[in-house]
């Protein structure tokens, strides 16, 4: 539905707003290579405009701090009604290596409702591209949650009980997986 | 002056061409140093637990569920990709893919987690890395199945008489 919704509201282009709730300028730095000739957002009909009322999409850059949490609600109400929120690097979708200092609050979903996100410290202008494609329903996404079970313990487990002969070689009656 | 420096910048605009990548339709081959998604290897991982502690994110998550069973959770959220659990690795069980197409609408997608049997010392209870081959041929008489075939059972009696040769045998003993 959401994708549905993406196609039909922002078919033809998205105009984005930059967002550093204090991060480091490191994934500032890729969002602004990510609008240069060389990788060329503009195709897509992206456009960086300097305030959030104009903006269709926020690039949030840097985990929600004590300090500019406040003004980064404030500029997502300002923003008009149909409206995405990609975090992007490891400080926006995760609080970052300091997440547990005084100053961060944590990832800026606690402060504002997010759509995408984009990990990486900081992320490649391919992988914000990436994203951008993925919510404009042009690529699909690539991953998924990895989980490996053991579906049974593989070692036996003896008893001397069930041991059996004698001598030096003893034969075990009974080998049971556990 | 100024005419002929415009011209100039028209010669030099029309040699470089487009330089613009074709990215999502064709994607560019990344450095040979770029270091992406930690992948886990389950087969090769002990449960040692080192990557944990040395993450400085703190994303990689150990829980002791039971005696027997260690679940490693790597949450990827905060991962800053620094690559030093796979460089403390013992057993190389993380390697620094290249994938930075990580882009999802669900944080969780990211998310790898091994379940990870650990074998426990019979006598303390406590979780312990399997011995090597070396340290196996070391500690004779200790062994005390077939690993090959898991039926038969050898039991030495090399340590049972005489003088202990090392120091395990005598804490065998007790």
């Amino acid at each position: 539905m959401l994708k549905n919704l993406c196609q039909k509201m922002f078919g033809r282009s998205l105009w984005v707003y930059h967002a550093n709730s204090g991060g480091c300028n490191g994934c500032d730095i890729e969002v602004l290579n990510a609008l240069t000739p060389y990788y060329d957002a503009e195709r897509f009909g992206i456009k960086l405009v300097g305030s959030p009322r104009h903006a269709d999409v926020m690039l949030c850059q840097g985990p929600a701090m004590r300090s500019t949490a406040q003004a980064l609600k404030r500029a997502y109400e300002a923003m008009p009604a149909p409206k995405l929120v990609f975090a992007i690097g490891s400080c926006a979708c995760g609080g970052g290596v300091w997440f547990d200092s005084y100053s961060v609050i944590g990832p800026v979903e606690k402060i504002i409702p997010v759509t995408y996100y984009i990990p990486g410290c900081p992320p490649r202008p391919e992988a914000i591209i990436y994203g951008v494609a993925v919510a404009l329903g042009l690529v699909n996404k690539k991953t998924a949650p990895v989980e490996f079970k053991e579906l049974e313990l593989p070692i036996p487990r003896y008893h001397p009980d069930d041991l059996g002969g004698d001598g030096e070689m003893v034969v075990y009656e009974k080998a049971e997986k556990v | 002056m100024s005419l002929l420096s415009k011209l100039g910048e028209t010669l030099i605009c029309l040699k470089a061409g487009r330089v613009t990548l074709p990215y999502p339709a064709k994607a560019e081959p990344v450095a040979e140093n770029f270091r992406g998604r930690p992948i886990f290897d389950a087969a090769k991982c002990i449960g040692c637990g080192g990557c944990a502690n040395n993450c400085p994110a703190r994303e990689i998550l150990v829980y002791d569920v039971c005696q027997e069973l260690r679940i490693l959770k790597y949450l990827g959220r905060r991962c800053t990709y620094c690559g030093r659990c796979a460089d403390v690795c013992p057993e190389k069980a993380i390697t620094m893919s290249q994938e930075f197409e990580n882009a999802t609408n669900q944080i969780g997608d990211i998310r790898q987690q091994l379940d990870i049997f650990m074998s426990t010392c019979q006598r303390c209870g406590r979780c312990f890395k399997a011995p090597s081959l070396m340290e196996e041929l070391k500690m004779k008489g200790y062994r005390f199945d077939d690993l090959q075939n898991e039926r038969w059972v050898y039991r030495s009696q090399a340590r049972l008489e005489g003088d202990p040769v090392v120091d395990d045998v005598a804490i065998e003993l007790d």
